[in-house]
């Protein structure tokens, strides 16, 4: 059984790996060509993300769009998650289904939703529509974290709050705030990183006027290959690692997957 | 502080900002999208506002069903490959010490988290000619000269699979990770080998997960729209590559917002199906 | 009034009332056990004194103030939590100063106090370390600790040894009541196990099914038992269904000699504490059965004996050993100034 397993989990991982692997190979070719195995070594392909003036301003398009769209995603889920947790009100509950509805239905169904909004408002091409977009687009992952951390915190510790002379405010800013704090920054962690990687809606709301690093890499996959497009996706790959392993490290990421019920067992 | 029914407009102040962006960016744009489906096309701009269902007529060609065809017959070959491959996968994954299942988990939720951007330039890149593996397989002497394996319909199959496995393997996780353990080692007690009580035990316990994953896997390749466009010819779009081509290249908003409800409907109703597969789990 | 009263309490979950009119003076530093079954609603009565509940009706009234409709962050009280409730992202010293800090006391009486009640709870220089490294009998402490840091006027706990295995069970029974006793503070405990109210309380309070069945000092309830409910709740007794003959005399199975039940009552249940029950010599006693089991607990002895298909325990000290063994044939004694006899 171990040796099999040994060697069926070897098989998923290399075929997880395989295409970063070239990819990486790819990104550290000498000259401008997308050569495997690579032909020289060369960084300079890493330095090009921010010397290069055209990959720079999509980095900084694409790292803006992730740092206020998923703020402003935390900012939606946490008032709701809160409500959710604190007041017995069902119909509430249509609030959940809207904020879980636009990552579960196929991504193109959202995108062309915001196309179709911000051409009828005369809004369309403007860089903050894209923020607003994958905000609404990207609430599902806070609003999950953020359920998953209410339903965590035992009510007693609110009852024992009150019971020394907690007033609900109080309780917010001393209990609730604080033990919510690793799934808000989970959920904040995860709405950052999928924003980063996000072509679709980015595309449709702003692809024409503006280039984030997704869209700069579908248009050079296009136009025309060079490393850079590598160096880039490998530059991706070890965001997403660094802040998914900082989450691990920091957090519980197998709770935060569903390995213990909503009850902390 | 007990949980309990708003009684005062002050106490439903925490749903204000929440309910008025989700209301304002997620119900209007889906509620213009279903309009703009009836209005006609203007090549000029965006659309004239009207009330036609050309757009839906346009359904009843051989074209697009053959599109839609295609589309659910590919999404469903994917999420078959998917749960055959992460199902046991994930069993295994659940059975390991905690350090392993988190550092497994890191690296899912990093490839799941790639642009499909991303996903359909590293596959593109492995089945070149000039980078890709065929490289490898000349210089163990197995191929007289490398060759480039795409576009071709096992390149689009290959790359929607990698991009839906990480997704399976985290739905399946928790439901499999809950598993009674003391389920397999009765099994085990009873003289059935670990393989046998995988298959005798495990997979039939877990039947209604494994249909709802099914489901889940088959509405999240559905949503594929860049990998056919990367690594299959034209034959292999999917009616969400069509979406796109309609809304940016050909202009032609109504149309593509049409098939957007179309997909809407087909993914509703078969997240509903999943739902009832639930319900049912839970009634047993 | 100085004191807790509670008045005409009731606590209704849609048809089902968990409390039942209840009515309960308490005095001024009386420490008290609310005793029952799970599910009599002792939890939910201590929850509305707490006003963690809200009762659907009657008062309650604390020194002479109605604080029924008073939130529970404006009531001065300390509550220990089953689970304990210490804050986890707090430290030892944190979680005890928490009262004091939410009201702003400034830092060195915050932790002047922390100091004072660590050196009480017997666990000084505590302070900064994290509530996750303490193990179950210093978690409950710093528990009693946090909720004493205000000197409340009503100090609530439920359930709060439930956690701990029974030898710290017991050792901290004997703490808390002498700590309560120091403190003179009004104290009222939720607990199912009657060894626990036995040790502690100066007035123990039954419950069952939403009602107060009897209200007494502990060794009142133990030899005075209210009703059959109560004496079987309370420690072990053997319940014997009692009739009356034709001449109105009562038969216990067969008899008791000079036992008589009150007027006006033709059935009834006579109670007897196991370690009044004496064995003897076949047809020397009231009754006679047969020896079933015997379980030498080292301690005590207890003879389990079958008369008629009714067990009755008899329990001896092995200095009064009764040399019996499974199979035999005894009397057994029912002394009548140890019987009671109760509503069935």
């Amino acid at each position: 059984m171990t040796a099999l397993r040994r060697f069926y989990f070897t098989l998923v991982a290399l075929f997880l790996a395989a295409p970063l692997i070239v990819v990486a190979g790819v990104s550290i070719n000498e000259k401008q060509e997308l050569t495997f195995p690579p032909r020289g070594f060369s960084m300079s392909w890493y330095g090009q993300i921010f010397t290069d003036p055209e990959w720079r301003l999509a980095l900084i398009h694409s790292v803006t769009l992730a740092v206020c769209s998923a703020a402003i995603a935390v900012a939606i889920a946490l008032p709701l998650a809160w409500f959710l947790w604190r007041r017995i009100a069902p119909w509430a509950n249509i609030f959940q289904v809207l904020g879980l509805a636009p990552f579960i239905l196929p991504p193109v169904i959202t995108a062309l939703g915001f196309l179709t909004f911000w051409a009828t408002v005369g809004l369309f091409g403007q860089f903050f529509t894209a923020i607003v977009s994958h905000a609404i687009f990207f609430v599902t992952l806070p609003l999950v974290t953020l359920s998953l951390g209410f339903a965590s915190i035992d009510r007693s510790l609110v009852e024992a709050a009150a019971t020394m002379g907690a007033d609900d405010r109080t309780v917010l800013k001393t209990v609730v705030l604080p033990l919510i704090l690793p799934y808000l920054v989970s959920g904040y962690a995860f709405a950052f990183v999928l924003s980063l990687n996000e072509y679709i809606v980015a595309y449709m709301t702003i692809g024409f006027t503006t280039e984030t690093l997704p869209i700069k890499i579908f248009n050079a996959l296009r136009y025309g290959y060079t490393p850079t497009m590598a160096s880039v996706s490998v530059f991706f790959v070890a965001v997403a690692a660094l802040v998914f392993g900082s989450i691990a490290r920091f957090g519980d990421i197998r709770r935060l997957l569903g390995a213990m019920g909503s009850d902390g067992n | 502080m007990r949980r309990e029914a708003p009684k005062t407009v002050a106490d439903y102040t925490p749903l204000f900002f929440p309910g008025f962006m989700l209301v304002i960016f997620f119900v209007v744009p889906f509620s213009t999208m279903i309009v703009v489906s009836f209005f006609k096309r203007d090549p000029a701009g965006f659309y004239t506002p009207d009330f036609v269902i050309d757009n839906y007529a346009r359904f009843l060609s051989v074209f697009f069903g053959s599109v839609l065809g295609f589309s659910l017959v590919l999404a469903i070959i994917v999420a078959l490959c998917c749960v055959a491959i992460a199902f046991p996968f994930t069993y295994l994954l659940t059975r390991c010490p905690r350090r392993v299942q988190t550092l497994w988990l890191v690296g899912l939720l990093s490839v799941l988290s790639l642009s499909e951007v991303i996903i359909g330039f590293a596959w593109s890149t492995l089945f070149s000619r000039t980078a890709g593996i065929t490289n490898l397989f000349v210089a163990l002497g197995l191929m007289e000269q490398p060759v480039a394996l795409l576009p071709s319909f096992g390149a689009v199959l290959t790359g929607m699979v990698y991009q839906a496995l990480p997704y399976t393997i985290l739905v399946l996780y928790p439901a499999l990770v809950r598993l009674d353990p003391t389920l397999l080692e009765a099994a085990r007690t009873l003289g059935a080998s670990p393989l046998l009580a995988f298959f005798n035990v495990v997979t039939p316990a877990l039947r209604n997960t494994i249909v709802a994953t099914l489901i889940m896997v088959f509405v999240f390749a559905l949503g594929s729209y860049l990998l056919p466009q990367i690594l299959g010819r034209p034959q292999h779009w999917t009616l969400s590559v069509l979406i796109t081509d309609q809304a940016i290249y050909q202009s032609n908003m109504p149309f593509a917002a049409a098939m957007a409800v179309f997909l809407v409907l087909i993914s509703l109703a078969l997240v509903g199906m999943m739902l009832l597969v639930g319900r049912k789990e839970n009634a047993l | 009034m100085s004191g807790l009263a509670i008045n005409d309490i009731t606590k209704k979950f849609g048809d089902f009332s968990a409390v039942d009119n209840v009515n309960l003076t308490v005095p001024h530093g009386t420490f008290v056990c609310l005793l029952g079954p799970s599910g009599c609603g002792k939890t939910t009565l201590l929850r509305m004194i707490a006003g963690l509940e809200e009762p659907t009706g009657g008062a309650i009234v604390l020194d002479g103030d109605d604080i029924t409709a008073l939130p529970t962050h404006k009531r001065n009280l300390g509550m220990v939590f089953q689970s304990l409730a210490l804050f986890p992202h707090l430290s030892v010293g944190d979680n005890i100063a928490y009262a004091l800090r939410i009201r702003g006391k400034p830092k060195e009486e915050q932790r002047k106090r922390v100091e004072d009640l660590l050196a009480l709870i017997h666990l000084p220089d505590f302070a900064d370390r994290p509530v996750a490294k303490l193990s179950g009998g210093q978690r409950q402490r710093v528990a009693i600790a946090r909720a004493l840091a205000l000197s409340p006027k009503l100090f609530l706990l439920d359930e709060p040894l439930s956690a701990l295995d029974a030898k710290l069970r017991e050792d901290m029974q004997v703490e808390l009541r002498q700590l309560q006793q120091r403190l003179g503070i009004t104290t009222i405990v939720v607990t199912h196990d009657q060894r626990e109210a036995m040790t502690m309380a100066d007035l123990v309070v039954v419950m069952g099914k939403g009602k107060i069945l009897q209200a007494a000092p502990p060794i009142e309830i133990y030899r005075k038992p209210a009703d059959a409910f109560v004496a079987d709740f309370i420690g072990i007794t053997n319940l014997l269904p009692i009739e009356t003959d034709g001449a109105g005399r009562a038969t216990v199975l067969t008899a008791v000699a000079g036992l008589s039940l009150p007027a006006g009552m033709s059935k009834a249940s006579l109670s007897i504490r196991p370690e009044d029950v004496g064995v003897a010599a076949p047809r020397s006693g009231a009754l006679t059965g047969t020896v079933s089991f015997v379980r030498d607990l080292g301690g005590t002895i207890e003879t389990f004996v079958d008369v008629g298909g009714t067990t009755i325990i008899a329990v001896a000290t092995p200095r009064e050993r009764p040399n019996v063994s499974v199979g035999q044939s005894v009397g057994i004694v029912l002394p009548p100034e140890s019987c009671v006899v109760l509503k069935p």
